[in-house]
């Protein structure tokens, strides 16, 4: 007599998998949110669980900032190739030049800079749908998510006003020019993704694994040292985000927990050089993924205020 | 402790990860019941908390809750709750012990987010509906217990916080559980626990209480591990509404040139290689020939799993179409019959065309009856009320532009429910449940077998 059972991790998969094949059912122009991050690794694990044998029916975005870790972007273009899919990227390089981005005075993080470029990919390809990696568990704000989440035709979120989601009935009906976001990951944890990789021995860029490398002191954190300034004749693209005399320098046994940009991700000491010791790392851990990532310590809100103004 | 068989394996520093499930919950109350509170206590006592959760709580302590903590704050997360102490919009919050992984989702009691109590209790296992001890039962109490009940959710678990507000009264504790115990007949829900705590002080949520020698029951947590989910599933009638069909561009391939597989999320029973299956709409019957898994075919697979059908005959089948087993037909009509609970501030109103989606499939519906209302100081039923008001609990009758081939929800939730969508603002107005059709399917050509 079979068990008809499903473990925590087959239930996560199988909401995932319908939430995939609703946006290909319900969305004309769907497209997926690829960082090469750990959480997008998996929603690329889940679109062919959905979608094999055909060709994935969504091609990837990804917006960077243009102070990215080199072995994230080299992961993210080898993992599009291997799936046959079709990478777009946009950058807050070219949004700064063409002057639909404008960055704050004093500011370095490009973070909130993604924000116009992510609307303008949106608007240039019409894409109506844009399924991202976001899970509950990150912050708070994010915790207030729905799978489907609309948004109007400034990108905006209105917290006080979603729809209300029930059942596995998700509503995907827009009006010309809105879009919605929708994030199959919702109901993960950190715990859940990792393990997740394991089962489906995923491959994950080397960063998340530890290795040795130079960072410096900085609001609480190790931000890595960023890489030198060679030509002189180009204003330095990390100037602000270099270690200022004051700031200690340590060479360390580090990796990242969670990815942002190299000026936005700290790094946290540790000898994890397998996807079991980071199991064994996030179950002993006492801090939060979110802690180490300098975006969200500006204020208790500042999640809240970026995904109002679009953020993904 | 974890439940783990002792193994031979030399490695003990990575035991095997015990087969966990999952019990979702919500928690459901008036403003100020203190729901937050309590969620903020279990993870806190459970120890769920981050060093830096703790810390920001700490930060917001001393700026604005005068040097308290305020464990509520851990949940309300957008900043115009903080601003008013109150809960906006469903929060989920996620904590594992040793014996189960819980999903939390925190409802908000405000009479006009009602309708977020809906999205958080729609897949919950488990309600927990707060009762202040001082005010007692009042009318969301009662509202909230009768959307659990309307939804089907099987265990309630009654708390009674406060209770050191009362002075950890006894007599006060077996009044209000009287008090419930007056209208729980009235609905639909077989477990119930009555539990007195102060999420505030922590008394019985994840430790005993010392205040109340006179109650022998578990403490919450204690209550959240131990308790009983049967499968929430449907194992007995085989349904598969049709998401998406996969059929691959010039595969390489040869064995895909043909390959033709209806995925979708099986919603209902079992399905196995060779069975027979019908096609609704059109009623054409097929068996099956392989069911498609990106790990491999597989030789049977059941609720929820998520798969790909592949049949032995071309069959016209889209989005929106639904295979089923042809042992148990489901009803199918276009006249049907539904309790519904009614979220949006325009009111639902005869004659309107809205959307209705059911499983996979989007129709035109139009109300064709309003029955009856729920009046939530009696919960008794009023027959032919003018309209439906939000936050109102009613029963309708629906004519829709295409047949629907559906079960009731007390059958099947996945098969049994649907949205009514309005049409212009696209807004998601309405949660209808449906009751059990009268007659099974007869399709046209039931005779037509390939």
């Amino acid at each position: 007599m079979p068990s008809y059972h499903l473990d925590h991790l087959q239930h996560l998969e199988t909401e995932a998998i319908h939430i995939m094949r609703e946006v290909a059912g319900e969305f004309e122009r769907p497209v997926l949110l690829f960082s090469g991050g750990k959480d997008s690794i998996c929603l690329l694990r889940l679109a062919e669980k959905a979608f094999r044998p055909s060709d994935l029916p969504l091609p990837f975005l990804n917006v960077e900032t243009g102070h990215e870790f080199p072995e994230l972007i080299e992961f993210r273009d080898h993992r599009a190739k291997q799936l046959g899919a079709k990478l777009i990227v946009r950058s807050v390089d070219q949004a700064i030049a063409s002057g639909t981005a404008t960055q704050a005075p004093g500011e370095v993080s490009r973070n909130k800079l993604q924000i116009p470029v992510l609307l303008g990919a949106l608007e240039e390809f019409r894409f109506d749908c844009a399924i991202g990696g976001a899970r509950r568990d990150e912050e708070k704000a994010r915790a207030k998510e729905r799978f489907f989440s609309f948004r109007d035709s400034f990108g905006q979120w209105d917290p006080k006003n979603q729809r209300p989601e029930i059942w596995n009935l998700y509503n995907g009906r827009l009006n010309a020019g809105e879009n919605m976001r929708v994030f199959p990951l919702s109901n993960w944890t950190e715990m859940d993704v990792w393990e997740y990789i394991k089962r489906e021995k995923l491959e994950v860029p080397s960063i998340y694994f530890s290795h040795t490398r130079e960072c410096f002191r900085r609001g609480g954190q190790w931000l890595p040292v960023p890489p030198p300034h060679t030509d002189p004749a180009k204003p330095d693209l990390y100037a602000g985000a270099r270690p200022k005399p004051n700031e200690p320098l340590k060479t360390m046994v580090c990796r990242v927990r969670t990815i942002a940009d190299m000026i936005s991700t700290g790094m946290i000491e540790s000898p994890a050089d397998t996807v079991d010791d980071i199991i064994a790392e996030v179950a002993a851990a006492r801090v939060t993924e979110r802690g180490s990532r300098a975006d969200d310590r500006a204020s208790e809100a500042a999640m809240e205020d970026r995904k109002k103004a679009g953020y993904f | 402790m974890p439940v783990v068989a002792t193994s031979s394996s030399p490695s003990s520093a990575r035991a095997p990860v015990p087969v966990v499930d999952i019990l979702r919950l919500n928690t459901c109350g008036s403003v100020d019941d203190g729901k937050s509170t309590l969620i903020g206590r279990l993870l806190y006592d459970s120890k769920s908390l981050m060093e830096d959760q703790i810390e920001a709580l700490e930060r917001s302590a001393d700026i604005t809750g005068g040097g308290a903590i305020n464990l509520a704050n851990l949940t309300d997360g957008l900043r115009a709750e903080r601003e008013q102490g109150i809960t906006i919009d469903v929060a989920y919050r996620y904590f594992a012990t040793p014996r189960r992984k819980f999903i939390v989702a925190d409802t908000p009691g405000h009479v006009q987010y009602t309708r977020n109590m809906v999205t958080g209790a729609s897949t919950a296992n488990l309600a927990i509906v707060l009762v202040d001890a001082r005010a007692g039962v009042i009318e969301q109490s009662r509202r909230h217990t009768a959307i659990a009940s309307l939804l089907r959710i099987p265990h309630l678990v009654v708390a009674v916080n406060k209770m050191d507000l009362v002075g950890w009264s006894e007599a006060r504790f077996n009044e209000i559980r009287e008090q419930f115990e007056e209208f729980l007949p009235r609905l639909d829900i077989k477990d119930v626990k009555f539990i007195p705590l102060s999420a505030l002080n922590g008394d019985n949520v994840v430790e005993p209480s010392a205040h109340t020698p006179w109650y022998v029951g578990p403490t919450l947590l204690g209550h959240l591990e131990t308790v009983h989910i049967a499968s929430d599933w449907n194992l007995s009638s085989f349904r598969l509404p049709v998401q998406w069909v996969n059929r691959p561009n010039n595969p390489t391939d040869p064995h895909l040139h043909d390959f033709r597989g209806f995925s979708g999320q099986i919603a209902g029973g079992i399905v196995k290689v060779g069975q027979k299956i019908m096609a609704l709409p059109g009623g054409v019957i097929s068996t099956v020939k392989e069911i498609h898994t990106y790990d491999g075919p597989v030789a049977e697979a059941f609720c929820p799993q998520s798969v790909s059908l592949v049949l032995e005959h071309d069959v016209d089948v889209s989005r929106g179409s639904i295979l089923v087993g042809v042992d148990a037909l489901p009803g199918g009509g276009t006249e049907l019959q539904a309790k519904i609970c009614w979220m949006h501030p325009r009111p639902l109103q005869r004659g309107k065309k809205y959307f209705l989606k059911h499983t996979s499939s989007t129709v035109q519906a139009v109300v064709t009856e309003i029955e009856s209302r729920l009046e939530m100081a009696t919960l008794e039923s009023q027959p032919n009320p003018a309209e439906l008001a939000i936050n109102d609990l009613g029963e309708i009758r629906i004519r829709t532009a295409k047949p629907l081939y559906y079960d009731g929800y007390a059958t099947n939730r996945l098969t049994g429910s649907f949205i009514l969508i309005e049409q212009g603002t696209n807004a998601t107005v309405g949660a209808g449940m449906l009751l059990p059709p009268t007659e099974v399917v007869r399709p046209e050509h039931t005779d037509y077998a390939i």
